[in-house]
C-alpha cells in the first residue's frame, strides 16, 4: 500500500523549506559576522593561489614615460569630501612639511625619526606603474621613494617581526586610516615609501608628503600621507585586527586581485 | 486512451516501441556528476553575477585600452542626476544615451560619493546595501573559487569521461544543412521534442553548451585575471593579449551580459521542453519522454 505522504513528497518539501527558510533569511546569511569566516576563507585561498604564482617575485610591468597618464585621478586621502579636515596638516603641507617626521618604531634594533630631507637623500627608485584602483579604472604613473626593503634592513629588524603597519595622517568620521603589509611584501622590490610623483615632489592628492607604493596589490593598498610605521609581531590588537581602516570595514587585507 | 498493459513499464527500457504510441517512459538522462557540476555551477554564477554588480556599481563606466578613468572617454555608462528629489538616470552605449529612470540608477546617500545614482538597484547586488565595494569583492574572490574549482574539474570529467564528445560535439548528421535547417525551424516554433529527439542534445543545444563551456567561462576567468595587479606580475601576457587591463574589464563584463542572456534562452528551452520533466532530470537524473510513432 502506498503511503500517503511519500519519501519524494517530504523530499521535495523539506527542499523547498529550507530554500524558502534561506531566501528569507538571505539578508541576514550575508551580514558579516555570520558570512565573514567564509569570506575569510576565500581570501586565504586568493592568497595562497597567488603567493604561489608570484614565488619568483616578479616585478610588476614598469612602463614608458610617454604611457604617463594625464590628470591622474586621486581617491581618498586629504581633499577627498569623506575624509575629515584637518588644518594641522594643511599649516604643514603649506610649510611644505618642513616639521614632519616619519617615525619608524616596533620590533625594530634601531627606530628612527626622519625628515623628508632625510628621506631625499636616501637611495631612491623611480618606477612608472599601473596603478589598479578597486573600483575599476587604472593609471600610469612614476613614483620616487625609499625602497622598503632597503630601510627595512637598515633598522635591523627583531626576529620576531612579522608586519608593517602603516599609520596615516587622515582621518575617516575620526578613525585613524591605517593598512599593513607582511614581510615578503613589505621587501618585494617594488615596495617603496614614495616622496616624488611623476618628477616633482608628491602632491597634497597623490598623498603629500609620503605614500606607499606596493605594486603587487590593488588601490587601497596604497596608503597615502604616512607619518608612522611600526613593525609588529600582529595585527589583532591594532583597530579591529584585520590589519587595516577598510579591512576593518569589510575590505580584504590580502588584496592582490 | 487505454494501452494494452505490455506498454505499462516502469522500469527504463528502449524508448522505440511502436505498439505503445504516447507511452510515457521513464529514462535516466543526466549522470550524478553532470547534475552536481550544473548545480553548483548554477549557484555559484549567481553569486558572481550579484557580487560583479555591486562592484561595478561604484564604477558604471566601461573603456577600453590599458588606463582609463572618469575623464577618459568611455564607451558605456550608467549616470544620473544625483537629485534624491526627482531622480532622473540614462544608460550611454557609444553615443546614444538611453533615459533608465525608474529602472535603473536610484538615488542613495553613500559615505564615498555622497548622493549618488546606484546603476543596479540592491535588490539585485550582494551585499544588497548600496556601495559595498569591500564586501562585493569579497563575496566575489570567494564564489569564484567555487567557479572555477567545479568549472575546471567539469572540464576534466567532460573530457576523461566522453561526455564532451557525447553531448557537446555535434553529430555529423547533425551538420548536414537539411538537419540544421530543420532544427533552428523547430526552435524558432517552440517545438517541444518527443521520442528519440528528446534523448538526444540538438545541434543548437550542442553549439550553445559548447560556446559556454570552453570560450566563455574560461574567457571570463582570464579577463578577470587581467584586472589584478598580482596575477599580471606573475602572467604579464595577459594584458597584451586582451589589449590591456580595460579592455579585460569591458570584456568581462560583455561575456557575463551574454552569460545572462544565455541563461534566459535555456530557462525558455526548458519550458519549452516541459520545467517540471527537466527540472526533475537534472535533479534526480530521470525525466521521462513520451514515445511517439516514427520513432
Amino acid at each position: 500500500m502506498k503511503p500517503i505522504i511519500s519519501r519524494r513528497h517530504l523530499l521535495i518539501a523539506g527542499a523547498a523549506t529550507a530554500t524558502g527558510a534561506a531566501a528569507l533569511k538571505w539578508k541576514r546569511l550575508t551580514e558579516p559576522d555570520i558570512s565573514q569566516p567564509l569570506l575569510d576563507l576565500g581570501e586565504r585561498l586568493n592568497m595562497s593561489a597567488q603567493r604561489l604564482a608570484l614565488r619568483d617575485r616578479p616585478l610588476a610591468h614598469e612602463y614608458r614615460l610617454d604611457q604617463l597618464s594625464i590628470d591622474h585621478p586621486s581617491n581618498g586621502g586629504f581633499g577627498a569630501r569623506y575624509v575629515d579636515p584637518d588644518p594641522g596638516y594643511d599649516r604643514m603641507a603649506a610649510e611644505r612639511f618642513r616639521s614632519w617626521r616619519l617615525r619608524i618604531d616596533g620590533l625594530v634594533r634601531r627606530p628612527i625619526a626622519a625628515s623628508l630631507e632625510d628621506l631625499r637623500r636616501m637611495p631612491a627608485r623611480t618606477q612608472i606603474t599601473m596603478h589598479s584602483c578597486d573600483e575599476g579604472w587604472s593609471a600610469i604613473g612614476q613614483w620616487t621613494g625609499v625602497p622598503m626593503a632597503w630601510l627595512l634592513e637598515r633598522l635591523e629588524l627583531m626576529p620576531r617581526a612579522r608586519f608593517v603597519v602603516f599609520y596615516c595622517m587622515d582621518r575617516i568620521t575620526g578613525q585613524q586610516v591605517y593598512g599593513s603589509l607582511d614581510l615578503l611584501d613589505a621587501f618585494h622590490p617594488q615596495t617603496i615609501l614614495a616622496h616624488g610623483f611623476n618628477g616633482q615632489a608628491l602632491p597634497v592628492r597623490h598623498g603629500a608628503p609620503l605614500r606607499l607604493r606596493m605594486e603587487l596589490q590593488i588601490g587601497y593598498k596604497q596608503l597615502k600621507h604616512i607619518d608612522r610605521i611600526s613593525v609588529v609581531d600582529s595585527l589583532a590588537a591594532i583597530g579591529a585586527g584585520r590589519g587595516g581602516l577598510f579591512e576593518d570595514n569589510g575590505y580584504q587585507w590580502y588584496a592582490g586581485l | 486512451m487505454i494501452e494494452p498493459s505490455s506498454c505499462v513499464d516502469a522500469r527504463a527500457g528502449p524508448i522505440s516501441a511502436p505498439e505503445c504510441p504516447g507511452a510515457l517512459r521513464p529514462y535516466y538522462r543526466h549522470s550524478l556528476a553532470v547534475r552536481a557540476f550544473h548545480w553548483i555551477n548554477a549557484a555559484s554564477v549567481l553569486l558572481l553575477l550579484m557580487s560583479g554588480l555591486q562592484i561595478f556599481n561604484t564604477y558604471p563606466r566601461l573603456h577600453l585600452g590599458y588606463t582609463a578613468y572618469h575623464t577618459t572617454p568611455s564607451i558605456f555608462e550608467i549616470g544620473g542626476n544625483r537629485n534624491p528629489e526627482h531622480p532622473e538616470s540614462w544608460m550611454r552605449i557609444g553615443n546614444v544615451r538611453i533615459d533608465t529612470t525608474g529602472l535603473l540608477g536610484p538615488v542613495e546617500e553613500t559615505l564615498v560619493y555622497g548622493a549618488t545614482n546606484v546603476a543596479f538597484p540592491g535588490w539585485m547586488t550582494l551585499p544588497s546595501g548600496p556601495m559595498d565595494l569591500g564586501g562585493g569583492r569579497a563575496w566575489h574572490m570567494l564564489m569564484l573559487w567555487v567557479f572555477f574549482i567545479n568549472g575546471a574539474v567539469f572540464l576534466v570529467y567532460g573530457f576523461v569521461s566522453g561526455h564532451f564528445r557525447r553531448r557537446y560535439l555535434p553529430r555529423l548528421e547533425q551538420l548536414r544543412a537539411r538537419a540544421i535547417l530543420l532544427d533552428v525551424v523547430f526552435h524558432l516554433r517552440l517545438r517541444r521534442a518527443t521520442g528519440g529527439r528528446a534523448l538526444d542534445y540538438n545541434l543548437l543545444q550542442r553549439l550553445a553548451y559548447s560556446l559556454i563551456v570552453f570560450v566563455v567561462m574560461p574567457a571570463i576567468v582570464l579577463t578577470g585575471m587581467t584586472m589584478s595587479p598580482s596575477a599580471l606580475a606573475a602572467f604579464p601576457w595577459l594584458q597584451p593579449l586582451f589589449h590591456g587591463r580595460q579592455t579585460a574589464r569591458t570584456l568581462h563584463f560583455l561575456l557575463a551580459v551574454s552569460l545572462v542572456l544565455f541563461v534566459v534562452v535555456h530557462l525558455v528551452q526548458v519550458f519549452v521542453a516541459g520545467f517540471a520533466n527537466e527540472i526533475r532530470a537534472i535533479t534526480t537524473g530521470y525525466f521521462v519522454v513520451r514515445s511517439d510513432r516514427r520513432n
